[in-house]
């Protein structure tokens, strides 16, 4: 067997810029993407706080109507391309994907880094849309207003259809590498089903993304040439492109929350140290959601003008949507009370996440009822609803999977007393924030309102206090977790005895090539009635020969220092 | 010239257990490319549909604008093109360099002509005002056939459809054209071989892709 000089794993085992500049490496290009998204995120976030901020009282509070329409555009924007669509399969995704397969990286590492580039320069020619004319009137610019207002829809669907490039190429190179580099002895049901997830989230980015290129590109054209399409004033016709926005758009929602499924059960089943119940409906309730989430996109469109017909047919596949995931939630919940939970940091967000996201599912099946739609649609009932499932579904299992694999990426531990707070504050936070805005959608407060009625301002202002605390909560996140890589304890082999290949056979953090053999495997990702079986040290649960003696890693085994090998 | 390492010919990825894997790897990453190209074309198929649905005579009527001799020999032109391409795979397969060179060169020379013959067809609608959307304006006499003639409602939405499809479909004509270019290159480096020509293969993939899309182009906007 062949090891590295002891000590030297991706992180150090080269320096300078241009090594991660240039780096093929799945796991530096993951750490570069979540810096990434992070700060879109951040940009996200202060101008929600910003909206949230203006909402305080009825009439002016710190911005103009105009400069209110542009930032919650601006917000969606940013929030959706930038950091949701990419977040846990470009950051989670690259950096444990392969390691989760037993493959020394995804099958076209060059294709990783392009998409790299392309998502940073996409993201950067939507931003200049705040500096080059305006956009106003939602993310989901609907023509022909947004081709009407000047030239920030120019740079906007630009922006769009680069950052889409990357969606489809980290999509692509994901299921080709799922098919193509599993370990020997991995089959189907032996994946970890974040692998599942990120599987059935690829295979929806690879089929959806480029109908929205087709959209925003027809909508360029539309802006630059006038060529009428969408356009009344032409011969076009502008319900042809909410069909065309919505047919990418609703799938997009599933490849926003398919990952944080995938998320979600791998904390269930290392922290209830029990086999998630009903892996097999489990990982193929993924790919019905993901195939019946093309089939529903008519249900944004209900007060559109189309046909009663197609309106009951979208309808009732919505309400088919939420069998697979009441599925899954079922099954999750199920694990927790077979098993032995521990209630560390990353298992007090999947814990949340049954909440929040519960909620936003329910709600959402609601909104899926016509002759509820028709009076909740363009309300504040609906802002909740996708917040509930975007950031109480998304982010919050995104924040468990950053807590979960934060030890193995960075090799070092955050505190976790200062987790829970955090964990606490959020969850407040986030309910504070969002659950008053359900009532007052119900009271019949428009959305993207710059100004509302005296009734609505109580609710408005719980709300506002809300996006404080949940703010403070983000803050100190980031906080411990920076200062984690300064100052914090090193991480331990395994320190959350979990069985998937990245936590039993690679170094903390992982070596530069993952493996030096390939893993070969014998048993599925949470078998852990064999835990007892297959480590009989107790403590440390690791297959590496650290010791060098041809057995599993015990506890006790201080690496010991080899020659390396080349 | 095998990597000591792997002991896997030089041109395996390390990341890669054999050549095979590698092999079969790139074509399935080049296959699901395709399915998104695809789908990119199919929201403007949609497009057409529907308002070819809607306003089947001013289609009909609109589409004798287009000269079907020229779309006709444009079809062939790139059928004759895939031809060539597979061709030099076949070649390359075998061994054959050479045989692999000319036929690469014949499908760009194809892949020219095809360009050389959209620009003129376009430039022939320009001259007569069949720009779309709302820079519509048909005019002059050509042949005995007055051109404004054209002017009915919902005609500058053929012409929108006509140009944003058969242009988004030249563009990736030039595309391959430049992906050719590159893999010539290549070729006369001597870098591909019957053990390693994926490039060439996942080229020609493309290559008969743009050319299937034509094939559904033509007949619908020349044809009906």
């Amino acid at each position: 067997m062949s090891h590295s000089a002891p000590g030297l794993h991706y992180l150090n085992h080269d320096k300078g810029f241009k090594s991660w500049a240039l780096s093929l490496d799945h796991k530096r290009i993951g750490v570069m993407y979540m810096v990434a998204v992070s700060l879109a995120f951040l940009a996200g976030g202060i101008l929600a706080i910003l909206v949230r901020l203006e909402l305080l009282g009825p009439g002016e509070t710190i911005m103009g109507p105009d400069a209110y329409n542009q930032s919650f555009t601006l917000h969606a924007v940013l929030m959706i391309f930038a950091f949701i669509i990419p977040a846990i399969p470009a950051v989670m995704g690259n950096f444990v994907l392969p390691i989760q397969l037993g493959a020394k990286d995804v099958a076209f590492p060059r294709l990783n880094l392009a998409s790299f580039y392309i998502y940073l320069i996409g993201a950067a020619i939507a931003m200049t849309a705040l500096v080059n004319g305006r956009i106003d009137g939602g993310w989901t610019f609907y023509a022909p207003y947004s081709t009407s207002i000047g030239n920030g829809i120019l740079f906007v669907t630009a922006g769009v259809f680069v950052m889409g490039f990357s969606s489809i190429l980290t999509g692509l190179n994901f299921i080709v590498t799922v098919h193509k580099m599993r370990a020997p002895g991995l089959t189907w049901n032996r994946l970890p089903l974040f692998i599942w997830s990120i599987y059935a989230t690829s295979i929806v980015q690879v089929l959806a993304t480029p109908v929205i290129g087709i959209t925003v590109l027809l909508l360029f054209l539309e802006k630059a040439l006038s060529i009428g399409i969408f356009d009344p004033a032409l011969g076009g016709d502008p319900v042809l492109f909410q069909h065309f926005f919505w047919f990418y758009s609703h799938p997009a929602v599933y490849i926003m929350i398919l990952p944080a499924f995938g998320v979600i059960s791998d904390l269930m089943g290392t922290f209830s140290r029990h086999q998630v119940s009903g892996y097999k409906f489990v990982a193929l309730s993924s790919v019905a959601i993901a195939f019946l989430g093309f089939l529903v996109w008519g249900h944004h469109m209900f007060v559109s003008g189309q046909s009663a017909v197609s309106s009951i047919v979208f309808s009732l596949i919505t309400y088919l949507i939420g069998i697979p995931t009441g599925v899954k939630v079922i099954n999750w919940v199920q694990t927790m009370y077979k098993g032995s939970v521990q209630l560390k940091s990353p298992m007090l967000y999947a814990i949340m996440f049954l909440f929040t996201f519960s909620i936003g599912g329910f709600t959402g099946i609601m909104l899926g009822v016509l002759a509820i739609d028709v009076h909740l649609h363009d309300t504040y009932f609906v802002v909740a609803h996708f917040h509930y499932v975007m950031m109480g579904g998304n982010v919050i299992a995104a924040l468990g999977g950053l807590h979960y694999w934060w030890p193995k990426i960075f090799g070092k531990m955050y505190n976790e007393f200062l987790a829970k707070i955090a964990a606490a504050l959020v969850f407040i936070g986030f309910n504070v924030t969002f659950f008053p805005q359900f009532i007052l959608g119900a009271q019949g407060m428009p959305r993207r309102y710059y100004d509302y009625l005296p009734q609505y301002e109580s609710l408005h202002a719980l709300s506002t206090y809300g996006s404080w605390i949940l703010a403070a909560g983000l803050f100190l996140i980031a906080g411990y977790l920076i200062a984690s890589l300064i100052s914090g304890k090193k991480a331990g082999l395994n320190p959350w005895g979990a069985l998937t290949l990245e936590w039993t056979h690679t170094t903390t953090p992982p070596d530069h090539h993952n493996f030096h053999d390939t893993p070969v495997v014998t048993r599925g990702a949470y078998d852990f009635h064999l835990a007892g079986h297959l480590f009989q040290n107790g403590g440390e649960v690791s297959e590496l020969d650290l010791g060098g003696d041809g057995a599993a890693n015990t506890p006790d085994e201080a690496p010991v220092p080899h020659e390396p090998a080349h | 010239m095998a990597n000591p390492h792997t002991n896997q010919p030089a041109h395996v990825k390390h990341y890669f257990v054999s050549s095979e894997q590698q092999f079969d790897a790139a074509k399935m990453g080049m296959w699901l490319f395709l399915v998104t190209e695809i789908l990119l074309f199919s929201g403007m198929f949609v497009a057409y549909t529907i308002y070819r649905s809607w306003h089947p005579e001013t289609w009909t009527a609109l589409s004798t604008a287009l000269d079907w001799k020229l779309g006709g020999l444009n079809t062939i032109v790139l059928l004759a093109s895939s031809f060539t391409v597979a061709m030099g795979i076949n070649q390359i397969q075998r061994g054959n360099q050479k045989g692999l060179l000319i036929n690469l060169v014949l499908t760009f020379v194809f892949a020219g002509m095809f360009l050389v013959v959209k620009y003129f067809e376009y430039s022939a609608k320009f001259e007569h005002g069949l720009f779309p959307g709302a820079a519509f304006d048909p005019h002059g006499v050509s042949h005995g056939f007055d051109y404004a003639t054209y002017n009915v409602p919902y005609g500058p939405q053929f012409f929108s459809i006509y140009f944003v499809m058969t242009g988004i479909h030249g563009f990736h004509v030039l595309v391959g054209m430049g992906l050719f270019a590159w893999i010539t290159v290549k070729a006369l480096k001597g870098r591909f071989s019957a053990e390693y020509y994926t490039p060439v293969e996942n080229c020609g993939l493309y290559w008969h892709l743009v050319d299937i899309i034509w094939i559904f182009l033509f007949p619908l906007l020349y044809l009906i």
